[in-house]
């Protein structure tokens, strides 16, 4: 497959992951960070790990935005659902994300709550078409990334009057949760910077990583191939202890991003003054809220929805998964009371989490007692 | 061929009636819509004597049966559509234990207000699948549920079968050592669907690779009567088929993914969906397992065969505890292939 297949040649591999085994120094330990859950699943589904040397270390960080939502907007959500009889339109990872007691947006559905599961945000603004009677509300969740769309949809929801569309924004912002992890200390020696969400922001927001910290940081795209050019990267600048922002994922990131998806993204959200991550808690100036003149279109507004604080399952170590304190395997109910089927929290549940990567492509699952 | 025509004074009209709720209600209605739209398509002698069931002679052997309801969305996709599918699906089932199909039989849920166009399409599908097969469908039911109460039409088909003296084939039989094989490319049919579905257009539209695999089989069994498991991988794809077999044997198996056929634009779909094709449906395709020794052979006679050109030996069973399926990547690292987790793609068959 064009523009695939080459980034995942298994012979131009082998000679990266050479390149990588002779430059690192052997008595160093190197702990690099990729933020995105996307990388992540890249490392586990092809094996990354196999071909590297050992005293690389890979940690995973929080970029999945299934898995960093707080109980309490989930539980909003299911309380809005059956409360107002909406037509709540959401992606298939979120229905299935537990609350601290273990429900869910599909028990929810289950119950007789009018869930339905949507790829794209265009779907959404399809089905309020199509029930001109009925209030039709988007579950909006992502990164820079997926806000773009968002913003599209609410002004053509604005043009159209689609006065029976409105979302639920959970959109959040990458920069002050890498800002957060920084300050959080942790060991980390560079990070792997994302992919999808760098096509829209460029690699400019992430120069304070170097410049406040201290830390290089470079952009990769999620092939395989790109990884380890990035890994080769970093260690190039650890070993000669530089910190710049370097971008590796040139084919679709650039210094200042896409210009045009800012201009939406400022014309119908504002970031709010603080917001609650799962395992990270409330990060300053890190979400984006709807701005007043779309008010119509906020579903926070219309449904006056209340702010809920809720609790996790107290188990679950989501949390330092997502600080990248902890590996999934080091979680006590990874892969026994927590599974893919039974999840109990949301970091096996998202097809970007880390525990779902772990325990769906094998990484120490045979650490598990099965 | 068919008698008391004068029951039914005013034929049905095929092109513009639906099914109504007196179509399932055991009376003229019934009999009418069974007589001129069933019967037509499925036409043969034991049908033709209009009892409540059919009476055959088996040949001596062990007999097999198996049954499988479709409710596939959309009903009709590139390739095929759930009549065919019906047939094939559980032809499919039977082959499996290295049976000759005989007979089947066929039982619906149709929907008031479904068009007896579509109906009469589906029920023509099946017929010609069912003839194409060798296979007559003998015996079958009908009921109508209220609109809103289905989705146009389930169907649900059983099969028996003959299995030939000096075959067993069973998944428990799996050992290390044999070798793995897949009788063509992966992921044809859940793609195509849902390609469909999705209103997802290619230059060269993915296909359903939905057909029957007794023929296949009964020359693979002639080859090599040996084979130890047959496995055809529908719902949950080849992932979910590899990790009951390794279940079911307490063996494990170890895969090379540059082996394993996946068809170019099923690769696409599958990158822009975020979609495996390791989990993806199947409909015309078999898992077979045998000793290493035979392997060579059991190939060759799979590509030999039309349903089989593109078969490949895909990896081997191995003695593991944890019965995991593990695979070498074309990357070169290696990676679990589990079982299929929560519903990927509902309605797929």
């Amino acid at each position: 497959m064009k523009y695939l297949d080459e980034f995942r040649d298994g012979d131009l591999a082998q000679g990266l992951a050479a390149h990588i085994r002779q430059a690192v120094e052997p008595n160093r330990r190197y702990a690099l960070m990729e933020f995105c859950g996307g990388h992540t699943h890249a490392i586990c589904r092809y094996g990354i790990e196999d071909l590297l040397p050992e005293n690389i270390r890979l940690i995973h960080g929080p970029g999945c935005p299934v898995c960093v939502l707080p109980s309490g907007r989930l539980q909003a959500a299911i309380e809005l659902v059956e409360r107002e009889q909406v037509i709540l339109c959401s992606y298939g990872d979120l229905l299935r994300v537990p609350r601290a007691h273990g429900d869910t947006l599909l028990k929810a559905k289950a119950r007789g709550a009018d869930i339905r599961m949507v790829y794209s945000i265009s779907d959404a603004l399809e089905i309020a078409r199509a029930h001109p009677e009925r209030p039709v509300v988007f579950f909006a969740i992502g990164f820079e990334t997926t806000t773009p769309p968002t913003a599209v949809a609410i002004i053509q929801a604005q043009r159209a009057g689609l006065d029976n569309f409105s979302v639920y924004c959970n959109h959040v912002l990458t920069p002050p949760a890498l800002r957060a992890l920084l300050a959080s200390g942790g060991e980390v020696d560079g990070f792997i910077g994302p992919a999808h969400v760098s096509t829209i922001i460029g690699s400019q927001p992430y120069e304070f990583v170097a410049t406040d910290h201290q830390r290089p940081l470079v952009i990769a795209g999620f092939e395989p191939l790109d990884m380890l050019r990035a890994i080769a990267m970093l260690i190039r600048q650890i070993n000669a202890d530089e910190a710049v922002v370097e971008n590796e994922y040139t084919r679709a990131v650039s210094a200042t991003g896409n210009r045009k998806a800012q201009g939406l993204m400022d014309e119908v959200f504002t970031v709010r003054p603080s917001f609650e991550w799962r395992g990270l808690g409330w990060l300053p100036h890190s979400a984006l809220q709807i701005r007043p003149k779309f008010a119509g279109w906020d579903a926070e507004r219309r449904f006056e929805m209340p702010p809920i604080q809720a609790a996790d399952h107290k188990a679950c170590a989501c949390g330092e998964v997502l600080r990248g304190v902890k590996h999934p395997q080091d979680c006590t109910v990874f892969g026994t009371a927590c599974t893919p089927d039974h999840p109990l929290g949301s970091c096996m549940v998202s097809a970007e989490g880390a525990c779902a990567a772990y325990y769906h492509y094998g990484r120490f699952r045979q650490a598990a007692a099965l | 061929m068919i008698r008391r025509r004068n029951l039914f004074p005013r034929r049905l009209d095929i092109a513009r009636d639906c099914v109504e709720m007196t179509h399932g209600g055991g009376g003229r209605a019934m009999a009418q819509l069974i007589e001129e739209l069933f019967l037509t398509a499925f036409d043969n002698e034991w049908l033709r004597t209009q009892d409540d069931c059919a009476q055959f002679q088996v040949p001596a052997g062990r007999l097999v049966m198996a049954t499988d309801s479709h409710v596939v969305s959309p009903l009709f996709f590139p390739g095929g559509d759930i009549g065919c599918l019906s047939v094939h699906g559980t032809l499919n089932d039977v082959a499996m234990a290295g049976a000759r199909p005989l007979y089947l039989a066929a039982s619906f849920i149709l929907e008031e207000g479904f068009p007896l166009a579509d109906l009469k399409r589906i029920a023509d599908s099946m017929g010609q699948a069912a003839r194409q097969a060798g296979v007559p469908i003998v015996t079958g039911d009908t009921k109508v549920v209220e609109r809103g109460k289905g989705d146009g039409v389930f169907i649900t088909t059983t099969g028996v079968g003959v299995v030939p003296n000096g075959v067993l084939i069973s998944a428990s039989r799996a050992q290390p050592g044999d070798a793995i094989l897949i009788s063509g490319s992966i992921g044809d049919h859940g793609m195509a669907v849902l390609a469909q579905r999705e209103h997802l257009s290619f230059d060269a539209p993915i296909q359903s690779d939905t057909a029957a695999l007794h023929e296949l089989v009964a020359a693979m069994v002639a080859a090599v009567p040996d084979i130890h498991c047959l496995r055809d991988p529908t719902r949950g794809g080849l992932a979910s088929a590899l990790n009951e077999i390794a279940q079911q044997a307490g063996v494990g198996m170890r895969l090379q993914e540059a082996m394993i056929p996946v068809r170019e634009p099923v690769r696409a779909l599958g990158e822009f969906l975020g979609l495996d094709p390791l989990y993806i449906a199947n409909e015309g395709k078999l898992l077979a397992i045998c000793p290493a020794e035979s392997a060579d052979r059991l190939l060759a006679v799979m590509r030999a065969h039309p349903l089989g050109r593109a078969a490949a030996i895909i990896g081997q069973v191995v003695a593991d505890d944890h019965h995991f399926v593990e695979m070498k990547t074309v990357f070169g690292g290696s990676r679990l292939v589990d079982w299929l987790s929560g519903e990927q793609l509902p309605r797929i068959c």
